[in-house]
């Protein structure tokens, strides 16, 4: 069996894909997408430093106030609601950008947009509420390790918004072209990679924290 | 306007760093009106600082490691003269200045010397002997070697403008809080650091990618070569381990530019916290390092005893063993935080085990030589040093893992001579080794035999020389870090210590000697067949150097060592397999994305080094207008034509079959 009949009867290799290379290099589609889940599992390992410093400082509140005093469970609930609708928004633009309709990609994409914006906009509302009550970063270990994860979080949702404009950017200037179409891939990934760790970070900061 | 940047910041009154960073200074000026008056920067920018060729990023990831690791070795030779001074006396470098010197040495020897030497050599290697024509991602690769070499261009600036870090080659809290370390040193490290670091990762990512991904058909996993293995396991430990790195340093940089609490000695910080996250790195960096010098060994030990490797599979285990067990050893670097015997003794016994991976891999290596017909070339030579040397290591390594004998040990000049011994011993005879081993295959000549064993034993003494002496007086209590000292009874160690720096400085100029005859003999050196050491691994197929697309055609694997196998076709039948059909190649386009990148990224690390907040923003706004203006091109790619790619094999066609006419050894 040649390369070539390989590719053509098994184009994303299935079936040739367990470390047997038999039609050698995988298609560019594929090698992109693996090498993008490799980067999400390397920013995953990024978190799990971060929530790990926050499980050592999360009792360390150095007589300052705790996460039960501070946590505002309904203000984080209507921002989980919005990302995940993102989450969403951003799989429905990704079915507009498999039936090639540019017109329902713009306003999936749009309002992926928009619930990104609301649910930074909610979180720098409880920072800047935060902060200006006297429970700032520089308060406690605590309150150090808080705003470290959340914001490392929230900056990793503002990139992402700055990549979606550029996106939406690259679909009106290129089209639906096979790169574009990579790339595309990528930000929802990352899109729906922001929500795991949000899960993750609703959990063990804001439910737990306000349970104590 | 210029944050806390002023002429004051410049030590003018201090003769030494302003005599090193003159020279330094006007070598590099020198160096670049060369370049542009003989009007060799075309060429440069075109073919070298623009390109994502894999082997020509590995050329400029070992040229940079070659460079820092002078750098290292000058911070060592003025610690080792310091310490053969100051018995009872200051010595030359006052305690703030040696300081700076130990930190400096570090850093850079991890981080700017070793790092890129085994990635360089990894970005030089392992396509070709995957039989493919590039990484997976090859301007990502380009992007990974400048943001290094930004990170190595801050810690030189620190010579100059500012000061580096007295903290050591891992800032500790409390003392690299801003309490404790308000100058820039220590945002010199961090911001140097976090930069390549993140070069770093994405050197991981590309690897782990391009090693799983794009093998050349029939390339099965149990049939890579071992480089290829341990490559793959350094990869996935960058990926698993660099985040932490990064993660870390982060925290204390929110320590100390605002005021954050993570490691601080109020407000509930906790600084054991620091020493656990960076080890948490630091030991999977060990290995990072170490791994794909075993992989150099391996290949070398196999090829100059003219015998497959002996006990792949085992081999292969063994790599993967230590790939998960060095996350599970970090607490033996502080055993005396006092975590408790049982926690202490759990750590222990880990260590202990992950030394049995070590120890497959050098039986394997001896009973590869066993009953194989030796060549004692170069790359032979700094394997079995690295044999002798790193079982000595090794064992002191063990010792070290027993933490009543650590609660002795720890800081001690033992540990210091520990260290060294598994790293100079493994990761830089290793880096030598394959800087010899592959050097034909990178330039197309062969490096000077003679000078080159000279080089070798030269260090081999000098290395024994200066570091077991630091053995005994480790024993003897002399602490590491010491700018002066008074006890009488380690005098005499540390003065042979001393002496054996003279004999490893002579291995550095012999080294740096055969680098310069090489060069001027290279038409005698010159390696036609594109095979000189007798190779059994894929890399030896192409010519020397490579076409830029490597392979003509790629080859077809059909079972472990897959050149030997084409190679002894070939002698069995006495011709060459058949001509193939030759068809264009596509190849990626050149892009200055990663230099102008690193542009932004240096201007963005000096400017947060020295709270230039309106630099910062334009930094990040020029690094992302580059992302974007490289996300608009059209076409990435360029075309060889079928032509040109016959016109080069057949060349090399001819070179093969002409090797092949005189080729007087054994037939199968």
């Amino acid at each position: 069996m040649t390369a070539m009949d390989v590719r053509e009867r098994d184009p994303y290799r299935i079936h040739g894909g367990h470390g047997h290379a038999l039609g050698g290099p995988a298609p560019i589609r594929i090698v992109v997408g693996y090498g993008f889940w490799i980067f999400l599992l390397s920013d995953i390992v990024m978190f799990s430093a971060f929530f790990a410093a926050y499980a050592v400082l999360a009792g360390k509140t150095a007589g300052g106030p705790s996460g039960a005093e501070l946590f505002n469970l309904r203000n984080v609930a209507i921002e989980t609601a919005a990302l995940l609708l993102s989450s969403f928004t951003c799989g429905l633009a990704g079915l507009a950008v498999t039936a090639r309709r540019s017109s329902w990609f713009y306003v999936a994409m749009t309002v992926t947009f928009v619930l990104g914006a609301s649910f930074i906009l909610l979180e720098l509302r409880e920072f800047v509420h935060m902060v200006a009550s006297g429970a700032g970063p520089t308060r406690s270990a605590f309150l150090s390790a808080f705003f470290t994860l959340v914001g490392c979080h929230g900056l990793h949702v503002t990139a992402g918004l700055l990549w979606l404009l550029t996106m939406m950017a690259q679909i009106f200037a290129k089209g639906f072209r096979d790169d574009i179409l990579r790339r595309f891939m990528c930000f929802s990934l990352f899109w729906h990679a922001l929500d795991i760790i949000w899960v993750a970070l609703f959990t063990v900061v804001y439910l737990l924290g306000a349970s104590r | 306007m210029l944050g806390k940047l002023s002429w004051d910041v410049i030590p003018f009154d201090q003769p030494l760093p302003m005599i090193a960073s003159a020279v330094v200074a006007l070598t590099i000026l020198g160096v670049l009106a060369w370049v542009f008056l003989a009007g060799h920067f075309p060429y440069l920018w075109r073919e070298w600082i623009t390109s994502v060729d894999h082997k020509r990023i590995g050329v400029m990831y070992t040229l940079l490691a070659l460079l820092m690791l002078l750098r290292g070795f000058s911070d060592a030779v003025m610690m080792r003269s310091q310490q053969a001074l100051a018995f009872q006396a200051p010595g030359y470098l006052p305690p703030d200045h040696f300081n700076q010197v130990f930190s400096a040495h570090g850093t850079i020897m991890i981080f700017f010397g070793a790092m890129p030497f085994v990635i360089g050599l990894m970005n030089l290697v392992v396509p070709l002997q995957l039989g493919v024509r590039d990484v997976a991602f090859p301007t990502l690769n380009s992007v990974s070697l400048w943001l290094t070499a930004t990170g190595a261009l801050l810690v030189n600036i620190s010579l100059v403008i500012g000061e580096f870090a007295r903290t050591g080659w891992l800032p500790y809290p409390p003392l690299s809080e801003t309490a404790y370390s308000p100058g820039v040193g220590v945002d010199y490290y961090l911001w140097a650091v976090q930069i390549a670091g993140v070069g770093t990762l994405l050197t991981g990512i590309n690897f782990v990618t391009t090693i799983l991904k794009m093998r050349a058909p029939g390339m099965s996993y149990l049939r890579m070569s071992m480089f290829c293995w341990t490559s793959l396991a350094a990869s996935l430990l960058i990926v698993a381990a660099f985040p932490i790195l990064t993660a870390t340093l982060a925290m204390l940089t929110l320590d100390r530019y605002f005021g954050f609490h993570f490691f601080t000695n109020e407000a509930g910080g906790n600084m054991l916290m620091f020493v656990n996250l960076i080890w948490a790195w630091g030991h999977p960096e060990v290995y990072i390092l170490v791994l794909p010098a075993f992989g150099i060994f391996s290949e070398v030990i196999s090829t100059f005893s003219s015998k497959p490797l002996f006990g792949y599979r085992s081999m292969v285990a063994a790599t993967l063993f230590i790939c998960i067990v060095s996350f599970m050893v970090w607490l033996h670097h502080f055993f005396t935080m006092g975590a408790g015997a049982d926690v202490n003794a759990a750590f222990g016994i880990a260590t202990s085990i992950i030394a049995v991976g070590t120890g497959v891999k050098i039986y394997n290596w001896m009973f590869t030589m066993y009953g194989g017909r030796i060549r004692f070339a170069t790359p032979m030579l700094w394997s079995l040093g690295f044999m002798v040397t790193f079982v000595i290591g090794g064992m002191t390594g063990v010792l070290l893992a027993v933490p009543p004998a650590d609660f002795l040990l720890h800081n001690s000049l033992f540990l210091v001579a520990h260290f060294h011994n598994v790293i100079i011993g493994g990761v830089l005879f290793g880096a030598f080794a394959g800087y010899t081993y592959w050097f034909p295959k990178a330039f197309g000549f062969r490096l000077h035999e003679g000078w080159g064993k000279l080089a070798f034993w030269l260090t081999l003494i000098g290395f024994y020389a200066t570091f077991v002496p630091l053995y005994a007086v480790g024993l003897l209590g002399m602490t590491r870090r010491m700018q002066h000292f008074d006890v009488p009874a380690w005098y005499p160690w540390v003065l042979v210590a001393g002496a054996g720096m003279i004999i490893t400085t002579a291995g550095v100029v012999a080294q740096i000697i055969q680098l310069v005859v090489s060069i001027r003999q290279r038409a005698a050196l010159r390696d036609s067949t594109g095979d000189p050491w007798d190779g059994r691994s894929l890399e030896w197929a192409t010519p020397s150097p490579p076409p830029v697309f490597n392979f003509a055609a790629l080859p077809h694997v059909e079972g472990e060592e897959p050149y030997w196998s084409i190679k002894q076709r070939a002698r069995e039948q006495n011709r060459l397999r058949d001509e193939p059909e030759y068809e264009p190649i596509e190849m990626p386009r050149n892009s200055p994305t990663g230099f102008i990148c690193a542009f932004f990224a240096t201007v963005m690390g000096f400017a947060l080094i020295w709270h230039i907040w309106w630099m910062v923003a334009l930094g990040a706004l020029g690094a992302f207008a580059t992302f974007v203006v490289f996300a608009w091109r059209d076409k990435p790619e360029y075309v060889i034509s079928a032509a040109e790619v016959a016109r080069i094999d057949r060349a090399n066609r001819s070179a093969r079959r002409e090797a092949l006419a005189t080729y007087t050894g054994p037939r199968p």
